[in-house]
């Protein structure tokens, strides 16, 4: 079970998880997409994710995700710098549907300011109906 | 006497159609149609001063086919220039080309029905693949320029290069180097032309990719692998062009370091038919298999783990990235394609290399034989073409030779280049070395034709790597092996010739015997495109009057044929429309304007024609938001360039406000663009120009009966105002510049090229002509009316069982309609996937699947299906429904019913165990019908996301079917 309090979201539907990290270090944050994302693209066959060590800008789109039916874009959420891509997702992307809040995960930014983000209550809200359950698992496809 | 041709075309009789008008309410057809369409469109002209002839008998069509087909006189053609002279095996001839079960089959979209071309596809791709010596091929490309060009494209967004410089060998084909200039400014390209052969490596100039040609069109083998690894420390790709027959001599492009290699495959059995249909190709290396355009096939497997295949990386097309895609391509050339691979699957590698190796000593004679008489060739290392140095006497020499029957290629003046092929023999190379040299009289002047002569190519570039060593290429030797294997792969497949293909908005009618066959005349398939113009004088007789009929049914001034594909035809009106803006100094008009429900080739073709793309609202009914588009036009009044609109619309609904919108776009200095795709539910009743058109693509192979060939070829002309003639595609090496205009006189096309051969597929222009010809004006109303009907019927008959989605005036809908099967999944967990898999079952293809609006089947029936075949889909439909009911009913479990589980394999009934909820009955004989009739799909429902996820895309090892 995920816990949807210890993340924020944006409205194009990816999750943001601050990493504990020691003092003095910078700030780093580990990005995916929700299961709601999941759900609506459906089979995930392929995820092209930006370099380790890329300059990533708010708003811009850093990388795709494809499946049977669509290809999905991937925007930055924040202004960092690429710490990690998931070489799990890019071997098997269907990882994106089995545990998109887990093993799913796409990638590790460092930065230095967070902008602002939606709350889970927020997330919810913007699903409406959709809105999260405990139990994600059937709705993102896996 | 017979009857006419129209009661053969028009599947409803007279009849069946007071039938179908009883249940609709209406008295008469004409009455039905006129209530559909919108008084406002009706058009004004009704035949009075027709060009279209009274309609002629299909023997009296054939006669004159005959005779136009005597008007064009065969010579043997050493041209070359990517077009050569080639042996179609008879077997292949019979059994594909003729074949109605190759032909009339669709786009394998529905892939468990169609492993007999994906099977024959992946032949092709293997073939492709190994020849070139690169990972991946693609099913096809429409021909080799414009594959050069979508190379291009591809270096650019592959390239991690930022500069704007693409690198044109000068050793091009000439029609590829004109095709690169009209398709390379209108999306910000700069091309620098070079003499690669003599370049110094260290002087190529940045740029983002290098294009090659090899050998080139001179014929020169040159060894590119240092120009190759120079483009490669600038991060500019390599793209090579190359002959496939002469790959099986000399050393592949990928061992070359290529990237990407593009060419034809036409001289693996293909006609030249002046100039097309071929199979252009493909193939890429490791790594950017998801960047390459057009279509895909793979390997999968199905839901019980069989092998199977199906189209891969779909997402990745044109209609689903729209306004981001990076390519216009839809279509193939499958059925062209299929042709190639099999030419490889009946000789072999062995039979190839000898075929290369005939041609290529033959090529060695000729430039003996002329060195003895005096006639230098200008490179010692060649494959089959030669460049001779012959100072002021080159047009003199081709004129000798034609005098003989030959066709040569005058570069200029002092250069004539000849090319060898599968056909020359001793006797034509002592012909031409006779002719060229200038001797008169007897050709036993000309002596001692050197016997087994080498290939002259440079012993560093021969070929030492194997290939094509799969059984499938090493089996088929005898023709009855061939006959047995063909026929299997077509006895997998569903084809018009098995049933009804009920796809909304491709408009799969009947494709007639009489409008095939001289296709594979050879006074029509064997001419070369850039064959002088008397000996074509009846091609471009039927060219004439084709266009002059589709002027005259579209309301336009003038049509091109050039464009040898929908998506092309898309193109070409576009870039007219950019030209005429630019002629007028309206340089700043680059927003096209689409409505939300366009198909996503729209947005992709105006982005390749240097557009920006604004997307227009649509309403609830699925018609353009009126509101919406006077915002943004207003938004974007000074930037608009046009307005891209399908009519009907993609919802197969007759809109309304059309004559308003088409005002409002005009007075803000735009221009309408009218997507011809749905022309089947006007035509004879509304005309594109006469209600504010300016220009718009017909689909030859929808309307006009070119079968879709399993994927291809299509045609898809653009007609257009006269203001748009001057910016229509022409060719360097047209025949004739000058088209017919309507009302009498001629214009000319003076745009850039858009395919390779200047009248693009002309070969299967015969079948359009031979439609038009017999329907008359009168035949083709008819059919728009039977086809208007037939939707109609199937709508209200449906109707109770699925919502049909949109409607017009009175509730009709035009040509085709939408089932909404949203609210079958609420109530019983169906989905759209299952009903069109079950429909298999059924013995039917599938409608059109979840476009335009997801979840939905949009059926088009055609005026070529008969009421029975039509009622038998309809009950199919009723029955499936049932189905379903009773799943949500509790009869059957969710997770194991006949929908889920469909389509159902002889084999899954019969081995094993029987483990389901519901019967074997059930399961493969739903009706009693189809105890008599059945079709058995060869696999099981396949995973889409298995194949995606592992990509796959040759023939897969033996040991895979152990």
């Amino acid at each position: 079970m995920t816990d949807y309090s210890a993340l924020t979201f944006t409205a194009e539907h990816e999750w943001i998880r601050l990493e504990p990290v020691s003092e003095g270090s910078p700030a780093t944050a580990t990005i995916g997409i929700t299961s709601y994302a999941a759900g609506r693209l459906g089979d995930v066959v392929f995820v092209d994710l930006p370099e380790v060590g890329a300059e990533i800008a708010n708003g811009s789109v850093v990388g795709e995700i494809e499946s049977t039916k669509s290809v999905g874009e991937l925007f930055a959420p924040l202004n960092g710098i690429v710490l990690a891509k998931n070489q799990s997702v890019e071997d098997s992307p269907e990882l994106v549907n089995s545990d998109p809040f887990g093993e799913g995960w796409l990638i590790k930014v460092e930065f230095t300011e967070l902008p602002e983000l939606l709350t889970f209550a927020e997330y919810q809200a913007l699903l409406g109906d959709d809105a999260l359950t405990d139990d994600e698992t059937d709705r993102a496809g896996a | 006497m017979s009857a006419p041709f129209v009661d053969r075309h028009i599947g409803t009789d007279r009849l069946a159609q007071a039938a179908m008008l009883k249940v609709l309410g209406y008295d008469t057809v004409t009455e039905l149609v006129e209530a559909a369409v919108p008084p406002s469109i009706h058009t004004q002209s009704r035949g009075e001063l027709s060009v279209i002839p009274q309609p002629a008998s299909e023997r009296e069509v054939s006669a004159e086919l005959r005779s136009l087909a005597d008007r064009n006189s065969v010579k043997r053609s050493m041209i070359g220039l990517g077009y050569y002279d080639t042996i179609t095996p008879a077997v292949i001839k019979r059994n594909v080309f003729e074949n109605p079960s190759w032909y009339t089959a669709y786009t394998p979209y529905q892939p468990e029905i169609s492993q007999g071309r994906l099977e024959a596809l992946i032949n092709f791709q293997t073939m492709v693949a190994e020849l070139t010596g690169l990972t991946t091929s693609n099913a096809s490309m429409l021909d080799e320029g414009t594959a050069v060009v979508e190379g291009m494209l591809l270096a650019r967004r592959a390239s991690k290069s930022k500069s704007t410089v693409f690198v044109v060998d000068s050793d091009a084909l000439p029609q590829t180097k004109a095709l690169l200039v009209s398709r390379a400014s209108a999306v910000g390209i700069n091309l620098v032309e070079l003499n690669l052969a003599t370049l110094s490596p260290a002087e190529l100039p940045d740029a983002f990719g290098v294009f090659v040609q090899y050998p080139g069109a001179s014929g020169f083998v040159w060894n590119p692998s240092a120009v190759i690894e120079q483009a490669h420390t600038t991060g500019a790709l390599a793209v090579v062009a190359a002959d496939l027959l002469a790959l099986t001599l000399i050393t592949s492009p990928g061992d070359l370091g290529a990237d990407v290699a593009v060419g034809t495959s036409q001289r693996f059995g293909v006609p030249m038919g002046f100039g097309g249909p071929h199979a252009g190709y493909m193939a890429v290396r490791k790594g950017l298999e998801r960047q390459l355009p057009g279509r895909l096939v793979g390997v999968s497997v199905d839901a019980v783990g069989n092998r199977a295949y199906r189209l891969s990386l779909q997402a990745r097309e044109q209609h689903i990235r729209r306004e981001k895609a990076t390519s216009n391509i839809c279509t193939a050339q499958v059925l062209l394609a299929v042709m190639a691979g099999m030419y490889a699957v009946y000789h072999g590698p062995k039979g190839l290399r000898d075929i290369a190796r005939e041609v290529a000593g033959r090529a060695t004679s000729l430039a003996v034989l002329l060195r003895t008489a005096g006639v230098v060739s200008r490179h010692d290392e060649f494959f089959d073409t030669l460049t001779l140095d012959v100072p002021g006497g080159a047009r003199a020499a081709a004129e000798r030779a034609y005098d003989r029957g030959y066709l040569l290629n005058v570069v200029d003046d002092d250069t004539l280049s000849i090319s060898v092929d599968e056909t020359s023999t001793d006797d034509d190379i002592a012909q031409v070395v006779a002719a060229v040299a200038g001797s008169v009289g007897s050709v036993n002047s000309v002596e001692g034709t050197p016997a087994d002569s080498q290939p002259s190519l440079p012993a560093e570039l021969l070929r030492t790597s194997e290939f094509l060593t799969h059984p499938v290429f090493n089996t088929h030797r005898s023709e009855t092996s061939m006959m047995r294997y063909l026929k299997r792969l077509a006895d997998y497949d569903y084809a018009l010739d098995r049933g009804m293909i009920p796809l909304g908005s491709c408009t799969m009618k009947l494709n007639a015997a009489t409008e095939m066959e001289a296709v594979s005349w050879p006074e029509f398939a064997g001419l070369h495109p850039f064959a002088p113009r008397a000996d074509v004088e009846g091609y471009l007789t039927l060219i004439d009057q084709l266009e002059s009929w589709l002027t005259e049914v579209t309301g336009y001034d003038t049509v091109s044929l050039q464009p040898n594909a929908g998506s092309q035809g898309e193109l070409a009106g576009l870039l007219a429309i950019r030209g005429y803006h630019h002629s007028r100094g309206d340089d700043g008009r680059t927003v096209c304007l689409i409505p939300s429900s366009a198909h996503g080739t729209n947005a992709a073709s105006a982005v390749l024609a240097g557009m920006r793309v604004v997307v227009v609202a649509c309403d609830d009914l699925g018609n353009v938001d009126v509101a919406d588009l006077r915002t943004k036009i207003g938004e974007h009044a000074d930037e608009l360039a046009a307005l891209m609109i399908t009519y009907p619309s993609t919802h197969g609904v007759y809109e309304h406000d059309i004559v308003d919108i088409c005002r409002l776009v005009h007075e803000a200095g735009g221009q309408v663009y009218v997507d011809g795709a749905n022309l089947n539910a006007v035509l004879g009743f509304a005309r594109f120009g006469e209600f504010g058109g300016d220009v718009s693509h017909l689909n030859l192979h929808k309307t006009f009966c070119i079968p879709h060939g399993g994927g291809g070829p299509g045609v898809g002309p653009v007609a257009a105002k006269s203001h748009l003639a001057p910016f229509l595609p022409g060719h360097e090496f047209a025949q004739k510049s000058e088209h017919p205009a309507a009302g009498g006189g001629s214009v000319v096309h003076g745009g850039g090229a858009v395919s390779a051969a200047p009248y693009g597929s002309s070969s299967i222009l015969p079948i359009s002509w031979a439609y038009v010809r017999m329907m008359g004006s009168q035949g083709l109303a008819a059919a728009t009316e039977a086809a208007v009907l037939a939707a109609n019927y199937v709508a209200a008959r449906l109707r109770d069982h699925f919502p049909v989605l949109y409607s017009g005036d009175n509730g009709l809908v035009a040509h085709e309609c939408i089932l909404d099967l949203r609210p079958l999944r609420e109530a019983t967990g169906i989905t759209v996937d299952d009903v069109a898999k079950r429909l298999i079952d059924y013995g039917f293809h599938s409608p059109t699947m979840s476009f335009p609006v997801a979840g939905t089947l949009m059926v088009e029936p055609t005026e070529s299906e008969d009421l029975a075949e039509i009622d038998r889909f309809i009950d199919a439909m009723i029955a499936i429904k049932a189905e379903a009911d009773a799943v949500a009913r509790g009869v059957w479990p969710a997770d194991d019913n006949p929908l889920v589980h469909a389509p159902h394999t002889a084999q899954s009934i019969a081995v094993g165990e029987w483990m389901h909820a519901y019967d074997r009955e059930r399961a493969v004989f739903p009706v009693a019908s189809l105890v008599a009739q059945k079709y058995w799909p060869p696999v099981r429902r396949i995973d889409q996301a298995y194949g995606d996820r592992n990509l796959f895309c040759a023939c897969p090892p033996p040991e895979a079917f152990e």
